[in-house]
């Protein structure tokens, strides 16, 4: 049963409008009469009625005028117009549609077919409000979606780009919206100096794709921030999406350590197409991948071994996602690898590389790629970086001074744990060491691994003279600390107030065959080559260093004053 | 419509004989427009009541009006009022019936 419908009858004719509105109210609807359009135009505004029967030869204001306006004053809402016509000429007919006309009801009028007709109207009615109510629904529900992206967005920018993206030797091309296509880039400066990048591309789209963006970057900046060495971070990396993500969801990435000190670049790539070393002179390299993504394995088979590769200044670490390589034309052709080639062969500087892989995708496809992201990260002079002091978390009310500890790592230990982190959180207590943060971290990392690679593991840093010994060093040291069942790297931490302020002696201590550390420092400030920078810079960065009484070790000193 | 009958016949009857003087002026001012016009009117009305013949009428009247053969007009004019005349005694027989 059709509901009650009120009506709006417009006819001049005193007879026919009673005869009409007789039947109408008869078949259970509300009348409303006018006898020319100007009346039934002031009656639509007030009553607004649900269809209007309309006269078209009507004295002061013809049906086809009120027609018009009644339409307009409608808007989206549908308001079936029935013409009441006997026009019989196909033109009049025509102009009763385009004044917005639904239909005709030919005089003399027929009970059956005018019930018909309005109950058909009345059907089309409903279904423009239904259409209506679901655009008008689906409207708030995309603006509630967008409304969410935005405040998911402004949060995760909170998060991710604590880090130092804007850093003047980083260049990166993305969309603002890039992490609902789940790519996702992080910088971060290292404590000790150096910084550590990642490019990753969750599977997948939208929400659940920007997800495990969270708690990829709390962990990449927390753990960078403490000091962690990369392996370490991957392997939180991987054990925490492993945890949380679906299965099906995980995270194609690509990290970096960058040494500026060193001079050096570590490298993970998993599942990310291949990233490129150029050179500033020399060729290129590509950066493969040569694991699974993270989140895909259990932590006992992930696989946290790096590449390491020896940098110089102006060398550049290009690195993209692959929706670069994915791209498509008209035709469906990829974008693909060749035509990447072509724009790195052309060897575009610095400012241009990116803008170029942009210009050339957009020239390939034809329109504006958004789930492409690439980055950029160049080896300049640290000096060159202004990177800002540390942060610490807490009131920095707490006071230790006057203690001393003693560490000792031996073999088990040292294949698998990085103790840096460790010493380095207990020190940075000392209110004192805080603005002195950076140094530490840089001296203390030199310390480790002068001890581990050249004392315990027995390495020769002559080796990394060259790009071939350089891998041989890397390969060598990964292979004897698989192997290692003994030898122990010693921290003596001593903290002694002085004179209001304080001074730190660390005196690291190994099993190697014992040296004359004394000679070793001077012999290696003199060296140029890639191996004598460690020392050196401990040198440089600390107040005072000596080869500790027994030979086996180097004693270093940091002190404040006061007001410092 | 048992009720509002006898009031259709009235109503019909009434605005009939305005429509009649409509006409007859626009025949005299010879307005051919206003007598298409008044004509269609007057034929839309009389179909609904079921005045077959003079609806006839009218639909010739209005035609001449559209062709502008306003000198067709007296002549038809003159056989609608007639038919009106006779239109109008039955109406009002009619409407006896429903006298109280």
């Amino acid at each position: 049963m059709p509901e009650r419908l009120s009506i709006l009858i417009a006819e001049d004719s005193a007879a026919d409008r009673m005869l009409l509105s007789t039947i109408v109210s008869r078949q259970g609807h509300r009348v409303l009469t006018a006898s020319n359009g100007l009346e039934a135009l002031a009656l639509f505004e007030q009553e607004r009625p649900q269809l209007v029967l309309m006269d078209a030869l009507m004295p002061v204001m013809d049906g086809f005028e009120a027609a018009r306006r009644i339409k307009q004053l409608a808007g989206e809402a549908l308001v079936p117009i029935i013409f009441l016509t006997s026009l019989s000429e196909g033109e009049a007919l025509v102009r009763c549609l385009e004044a917005g006309g639904d239909d005709f009801l030919a005089k003399p009028y027929n009970r059956i077919i005018l019930e018909a007709k309005i109950k058909a109207m009345d059907r089309l009615r409903r279904l423009q409000d239904t259409v209506l109510q679901q655009r008008d629904l689906i409207a708030k529900h995309n603006e509630h979606l967008l409304n969410e992206q935005r405040v998911a967005k402004a949060v995760f920018d909170k998060v991710a780009h604590s880090g130092c993206l804007n850093a003047p030797n980083i260049r990166y091309l993305q969309s603002p919206y890039a992490v609902f296509n789940g790519d996702l880039l992080l910088a971060a400066y290292k404590p000790s100096g150096g910084m550590h990048v990642l490019l990753g591309d969750f599977t997948g789209h939208g929400l659940p794709a920007a997800i495990g963006a969270m708690p990829l970057a709390e962990v990449f900046y927390g753990m960078t921030a403490k000091g962690y060495g990369l392996t370490d971070i991957l392997r939180e990396l991987n054990a925490k999406l492993r945890h949380i993500l679906p299965r099906g969801v995980f995270c194609c990435a690509a990290l970096l350590n960058v040494s500026f000190q060193r001079q050096e670049v570590e490298v993970w790539n998993g599942g990310l197409p291949d990233g490129y070393l150029l050179r500033r002179d020399g060729p290129r390299t590509a950066l493969v991948s040569r694991h699974l993504p993270l989140g895909v394995l259990e932590p006992a088979a992930f696989n946290d071994s790096c590449e390491v590769y020896p940098l110089a200044l102006g060398d550049r670490i290009f690195l993209l996602s692959d929706g670069v390589l994915e791209a498509c034309n008209a035709q469906q052709e990829l974008f693909g690898e060749a035509r990447l080639l072509q724009v790195l062969d052309a060897n575009p500087a610095a400012a241009q590389l990116l803008y170029q892989i942009q210009q050339a995708l957009h020239d390939f496809s034809g329109q504006q790629q958004d789930d492409v992201s690439l980055v950029e990260v160049s080896l300049v002079e640290e000096r060159q970086l202004n990177r800002p002091p540390l942060a610490f978390a807490d009131s920095g009310q707490s006071h230790l001074l006057d203690w001393s500890a003693s560490f000792e790592f031996r073999g088990e230990t040292l294949r698998h744990f990085n103790p840096l982190p460790f010493l380095l959180q207990l020190l940075l207590e000392v209110q004192g060491l805080r603005p002195q943060g950076g140094a530490l971290y840089t001296v203390l990392a030199e310390l480790y691994s002068n001890a581990l690679e050249h004392g315990v593991l027995g390495l020769d840093s002559q080796l990394k003279q060259d790009a071939e010994g350089f891998a041989e060093y890397y390969r060598q040291r990964s292979a004897r600390l698989l192997q290692l069942r003994e030898g122990y790297v010693r921290f003596h931490l001593q903290l002694l107030p002085e004179g209001g302020g304080g001074r730190l002696v660390i005196t690291v201590e190994d099993s190697g065959k014992g040296f004359d550390a004394q000679a070793l420092i001077l012999r290696e400030m003199r060296l140029d080559g890639l191996s004598g920078r460690g020392l050196a810079l401990i040198r440089q960065l600390s107040e005072r260093c000596r080869g500790s009484a027994d030979g086996q070790g180097i004693s270093v000193e940091f002190s404040w004053s006061p007001d410092a | 419509m048992e009720d509002e009958y006898p009031v259709l016949l009235d109503t019909f009857v009434l605005d009939s004989e305005e429509r009649l003087l409509v006409l007859r002026k626009a025949e005299q001012a010879g307005d051919a427009q206003n007598l298409r016009l008044a004509a269609h009117s007057f034929k839309g009305s009389c179909s609904n009541m079921g005045a077959l013949l003079l609806s006839g009428l009218c639909k010739q009247l209005e035609e001449a009006g559209r062709r502008e053969q306003l000198e067709l007009a007296p002549d038809l004019l003159e056989q609608i009022e007639r038919e009106f005349a006779i239109v109008r005694i039955l109406l009002k027989s009619e409407r006896q019936r429903y006298r109280r």
